[in-house]
C-alpha cells in the first residue's frame, strides 16, 4: 500500500506538465481546421492573419518546409492540398501571444473545392475490406470448423447484432507541445505523450534527424487513455512551427479540435451467433465485426479478438471488415478491440443465459476453457471462474432472481448484472540503467511515462525489491527521451516491459556492488530484449468478472449505476493503492460508455458534432457511486520477473456489458445500441 | 486597426503576493495566471468552463479561472493551488486526496482541491445545494452531497472515489458536529457502512 512518489508534486501544483515549461522566448501557434469534409485546399490567404500585428508567421500546404518521411499520412501536416476529412489541420498562425495566434487563426482565410464527404459506416457499406491486418497485428479473420452448420443445427440459437458509437478519449491535459531548435539544429520537445521514446523516434524519422538528435520530455502527462500512445499531428505541428519562426512555439490543441485530431475509438457494427445445446454450452461462436478508418491511415481496432480467448466452442468464426470513410482518423483509446468486443460478446452471453434459462455465472462457467480455444496453447494461468464465483459471493448473487423487469421501488426499476472481463498480458523489449550512487541511495533511469498509472512507484518498488533497498533510497527518472530507450504506456504492458528492464538492470548492478561505492557511483544497464525472446509459449491473458446494479426511472429513462464491483485476476499486484485506481478508473470510464459517451457523425459535413466536455459527456463525480475494485492472489511463473499481468485497461472491459445486463435484468429491455440514454430506452420501457 | 490588441492594467493578489500588471484585455484570467505569472498549478482543460480544471478561489468563491477575463478582476483576491498549503505544511484536504489516492494523472486534482477548499467553506456557511433535503437545516456533507457539490471538476482517470472519501475525511468533525446529532450518526452509518462491509 505505497502512495504515489510524486503525489505531494501533484497536490500542491508543483508537478510540471509539457506545456508549462518556462521556456525563454516561447510564442504560440493555433491551428486552423480544415471546413469541409473532403476536397481540395485552393488557396490560403495568409495575408489575411500575417497583416495582424504580433502575429509571427503563418503556415500551410502553400509555403510549409517538406517533411523527410510522409508516408504517415495523417502526420504530413500541411504536406497536401488534400482535405481528408474535417478539421484536419489546414493551417497554423503563430503570433507573439495565445491571444493573437488565435484570432489569427480566427480571420485566416482558406478556400476549398469542396466534395460531397462519405462518413456514415454500415454494414453493407460497399467500400468494406478485409484488411491484411487488424490492431497489434493479429489476422483479421480466423475459422475453426463450420459455425454456419453448428449453429444452424445448435438447440439454442442467440443471433443479435450489436452496436457502438465512436468514443473519445479526452484525457483532461490535451495534446500539448513546447517545440525548439538549438542552434545545433536538434529539436527538443516538452511534450505530453505516453512514450518519449517513440516521440523521438517517430519526429526524428519525419524531420530527417538522427533520433539522437530530438530530445522528449515528458516526467507528467495529465493521462492519455491511448490518445497519446503515439506522437499526432499536433506534435509536427509545433516542431514545424518553431522551425519556421526560429522561436520556441507552444501549442496545446483546444478541446474542440482533439475531437478530430487526436485520435477516437471507431463505431462498431458487430454481429454475434451463438449456438449452445440446451444446457448453454457453447457449439458454434460467430463474431463479425464492421468499422471504420479514414482514408489517411489504416486503423483496424481488434474487436473480435476476445472472442478468440475467451470461451469453448468447437465451431466458430471471426471477422473484421474495415471501411475507409472521410473521417478524422480513428486511433487506440483504452483496451481498444475487447472494450467494444466484449460488450458485444458479454451482452450476447446474458442473451443466453436469458434464453436458456442457465444462470449467466454458471453459463461462463460451463463454457470455461483451460486452453485459449483457437491458439490451442495453454493458458499461464486463467482466473475467470474463481473471480466469477469471488465477486458472486461479495455481490450478493445468490440472492438475484433472474426473472427480468420485476423489481419495482418508488420509480425505480432495479436490476443488477454479470459480465466477463479480459485483457491480454503484452509485453515489450526495453532498456533500464541502474546507478548505485555513493550517498547509499540509487537512481534508475528509463524512457517510461507515468501518466497516472503509478508508473513511477510501481517502477520504485520493483527496484527497491530487486536491490533489496527501501522505496526511499531509489529514485526513479523517468520521461525522458534522454533515458534508455522504452516502450509505450500501451497495451496494459508498462510495468511487465519496464519493470523487466528495471530488474534485469538491478540485477546486473547488484552483481557489481562489493562494498563501497566510489564517488562516480556504479552504473548497470541492461536491455530486456533477450529474455523475452526466451520465453515459453503461453497464452498469456488477465481475467475477471464485473458486477453491476442499476436504477432505472420509469419515467425518465434514465439510469443510475447505484453499485459496481469488478473482481480481477491478474498475476501479481505490485502496488496495490495504485492498482486500485486503475481498476476502478477503467470500471468508471465504463459507466461512461455505458450510459453516456457517444460522438456524433455530422453525416453531411463530416467530423463530430459534438466537440466538447458538454457535449460529450463524461462521468462526473455524481454519476458515480460505490466502485470497488478486488483481485484474487495468482502466482504465474509464466510472465515475467514480478509474474505481472497489465492491469490499465481490462477495468474498462465487459464493464458496459455488465451495466447493459444490469438494465435488462431491471427493465426487460435489451438495448443493443450503446449508450443506454433514456432516449433509448423509454420509448421502450 | 481592430485587430490591435487593447491592453489595460490590472492589479491582482495571487495567493497573498500581490502584481501589478499590463493584461491583453482578451486575457482570461487563467491565461494570466499560467502564461505571465508562471502559476502553472492552475490547468487548462477545456478553455470552456466544462471541466473544473482551471477552478481558483476568486475573492473567496471558487470560478473557472478560463471563464474570468483578467481585466474584469482587478483588485481580486485569488487562491490558487499554489496557495492552499501553509508553507511546507499541506492542508488537511491535499493530505486526504494523497492518503485516498484521490488522483492519477494529476491534471484535474488542482481544480478538484480548490473546488473542494470551497465546498468545505460553502457547507460551514449553511449553503445548501441541489441535493440538499432540508434547506433549512446546516447541510451535512455526505456522500451524496459531496458528489453534487464536486460534479463541476471532471476527472477522466475516474479517481471520483477516492475524491469523495477524501473530501468526507477533510470535512471531518465539524462535519460530523452538525446539528442533530441522532440524524448525523445514522447518516454516518449509511455513508459509511456499504463500503465498509466489503472490504
Amino acid at each position: 500500500m505505497t502512495s504515489r512518489v510524486e503525489g505531494r508534486e501533484k497536490v500542491t501544483g508543483a508537478a510540471r506538465y509539457a506545456y508549462e515549461y518556462p521556456v525563454e522566448g516561447a510564442v504560440y501557434a493555433a491551428a486552423v481546421q480544415a471546413s469541409v469534409g473532403k476536397g481540395e485546399i485552393r488557396w490560403v490567404d495568409h495575408d489575411s492573419a500575417r497583416a495582424m500585428p504580433g502575429v509571427l508567421d503563418v503556415l500551410s500546404c502553400e509555403n510549409a518546409p517538406r517533411l523527410e518521411d510522409a508516408s504517415n499520412a495523417e502526420l504530413a501536416v500541411f504536406q497536401s492540398r488534400t482535405v481528408a476529412y474535417r478539421g484536419q489541420f489546414a493551417a497554423a498562425v503563430v503570433a507573439e501571444t495565445l491571444e493573437t495566434a488565435v484570432e489569427g487563426a480566427r480571420r485566416l482565410h482558406v478556400e476549398y473545392a469542396e466534395e460531397e464527404p462519405d462518413t456514415r459506416l454500415r454494414d453493407d457499406h460497399p467500400g468494406l475490406y478485409r484488411p491484411e491486418k487488424v490492431n497489434a497485428g493479429f489476422p483479421p479473420d480466423t475459422l475453426k470448423g463450420d459455425p454456419d452448420g453448428a449453429f444452424s443445427s445448435s438447440a439454442v440459437r442467440m443471433d443479435a447484432t450489436y452496436t457502438t458509437p465512436a468514443e473519445h478519449n479526452n484525457a483532461m491535459e490535451p495534446h500539448t507541445t513546447v517545440a525548439y531548435w538549438d542552434k545545433d539544429g536538434s529539436l527538443v520537445l516538452y511534450d505530453s505523450n505516453q512514450g518519449a521514446s517513440a516521440v523521438q523516434s517517430t519526429l526524428a524519422r519525419l524531420f530527417g534527424l538522427d533520433p539522437e538528435r530530438v530530445r522528449v520530455v515528458s516526467p507528467h502527462v495529465g493521462g492519455g487513455f491511448g490518445s497519446k500512445g503515439s506522437p499526432r499531428p499536433s506534435a509536427v505541428l509545433a516542431a514545424m512551427a518553431a522551425r519556421a519562426v526560429g522561436r520556441p512555439v507552444k501549442f496545446a490543441v483546444p478541446r474542440q479540435q482533439m475531437f478530430a485530431t487526436t485520435g477516437y475509438r471507431t463505431p462498431t457494427v458487430q454481429r454475434i451467433r451463438l449456438g449452445a445445446d440446451a444446457d448453454g454450452r457453447l457449439n458454434a461462436i460467430a463474431h463479425e465485426v464492421f468499422e471504420q478508418t479514414s482514408t489517411v491511415r489504416e486503423f483496424v481496432e481488434q474487436t473480435a479478438t476476445p472472442t478468440r480467448t475467451m470461451y469453448r466452442a468447437e465451431h466458430r468464426r471471426t471477422s473484421h471488415r474495415v471501411v475507409a470513410l472521410d473521417v478524422p482518423t480513428p486511433s487506440w483509446m483504452r483496451a481498444p478491440g475487447e472494450t467494444p468486443g466484449m460488450y458485444a460478446l458479454e451482452s450476447a452471453m446474458d442473451e443466453l443465459a436469458v434464453a436458456t434459462g442457465v444462470d449467466p455465472i454458471e453459463l461462463r462457467v460451463r463454457n470455461d476453457t483451460g486452453t485459449e480455444p483457437e491458439s490451442g496453447l495453454p493458458f499461464s494461468s486463467r482466473n475467470l471462474v474463481a473471480c466469477l464465483r469471488e465477486g458472486a459471493e461479495r455481490f450478493g448473487w445468490d440472492r438475484r432472481d433472474p426473472a427480468p423487469g420485476v423489481r419495482r421501488v418508488g420509480r425505480k426499476l432495479l436490476g443488477t448484472g454479470v459480465a466477463a472481463t479480459t485483457y491480454p498480458a503484452y509485453q515489450s523489449p526495453g532498456k533500464a540503467v541502474a546507478r548505485a550512487e555513493p550517498d547509499g541511495t540509487f537512481t534508475v533511469r528509463i524512457a517510461a511515462a507515468d501518466i497516472g498509472t503509478g508508473a513511477r512507484t510501481a517502477l520504485g518498488l520493483i527496484a527497491a525489491e530487486t536491490l533489496k533497498a527501501d522505496l526511499d533510497a531509489v529514485r526513479i527518472e523517468l520521461g525522458d527521451s534522454a533515458h534508455p530507450a522504452a516502450p509505450v504506456a500501451g497495451g496494459s504492458s508498462g510495468t511487465a516491459s519496464w519493470g523487466t528492464a528495471v530488474v534485469l538492470a538491478c540485477e546486473a548492478l547488484r552483481g557489481r556492488l562489493n562494498g563501497d561505492v566510489p564517488p562516480d557511483g556504479i552504473e548497470a544497464s541492461a536491455d530486456s530484449a533477450e529474455a523475452l525472446k526466451r520465453r515459453e509459449d503461453y497464452a498469456r491473458h488477465a481475467f475477471g468478472a464485473q458486477f453491476a446494479e442499476v436504477e432505472v426511472d420509469a419515467d425518465t429513462g434514465e439510469v443510475r449505476v447505484p453499485r459496481m464491483l469488478g473482481v480481477f485476476a491478474a498475476g501479481r499486484i505490485i502496488n496495490p493503492t495504485t492498482a486500485r485506481s486503475q481498476f476502478v478508473g477503467g470500471m468508471t470510464m465504463g459507466i461512461g460508455m455505458a450510459l453516456m459517451e457517444e460522438s456524433v457523425m455530422d453525416r453531411e459535413f463530416g467530423d463530430y458534432l459534438n466537440r466538447d466536455l458538454a457535449q460529450y459527456h463524461v462521468p462526473s463525480c455524481a454519476d458515480v457511486r460505490s466502485v470497488e475494485a478486488v483481485w484474487i492472489e495468482e502466482i504465474d511463473p509464466h510472465l515475467n520477473p514480478m509474474g505481472s499481468k497489465g492491469i490499465g485497461e481490462i477495468g474498462i472491459v465487459g464493464a458496459a456489458a455488465a451495466i447493459a445486463n444490469a438494465v435488462h435484468h431491471a427493465t426487460g429491455v435489451r438495448v443493443r445500441d450503446l449508450p443506454i440514454t433514456p432516449a433509448r430506452l423509454l420509448p421502450r420501457l | 486597426m481592430d485587430s490591435e490588441p487593447v491592453h489595460a492594467d490590472v492589479a491582482l493578489t495571487v495567493n497573498g503576493t500581490g502584481h501589478r500588471l499590463r493584461v491583453d484585455t482578451r486575457s482570461s484570467l487563467l491565461d494570466v495566471l499560467r502564461e505571465r505569472l508562471g502559476l502553472t498549478g492552475s490547468k487548462k482543460g477545456c478553455d470552456h468552463g466544462q471541466c473544473g480544471a482551471c477552478t481558483v478561489l476568486l475573492d473567496g468563491r471558487r470560478a473557472n479561472a478560463c471563464l474570468a477575463l483578467a481585466v474584469a478582476h482587478d483588485g481580486a483576491e485569488i487562491v490558487t493551488v499554489e496557495g492552499l498549503a501553509d508553507g511546507g505544511r499541506l492542508s488537511p484536504l491535499q493530505e486526504a486526496f494523497i492518503e485516498n489516492d484521490a488522483f492519477q494523472c494529476g491534471y484535474c486534482t488542482p481544480g478538484q482541491l480548490c473546488s473542494a477548499t470551497a465546498v468545505l467553506e460553502e457547507a460551514r456557511r449553511g449553503w445548501p445545494s441541489a441535493v440538499t433535503a432540508d434547506v433549512s437545516r446546516d447541510p451535512f456533507l455526505d456522500d451524496e452531497e459531496i458528489r453534487e457539490r464536486m460534479s463541476g471538476n471532471l476527472c477522466r482517470c475516474g479517481a471520483y472515489v477516492g475524491i469523495v472519501a477524501a473530501v468526507r475525511d477533510a470535512a471531518g468533525e465539524p462535519n460530523r458536529a452538525a446539528r442533530d446529532p441522532g440524524a448525523v450518526a445514522e447518516r454516518i452509518g449509511s455513508a459509511r457502512g456499504g463500503e465498509a462491509s466489503r472490504p
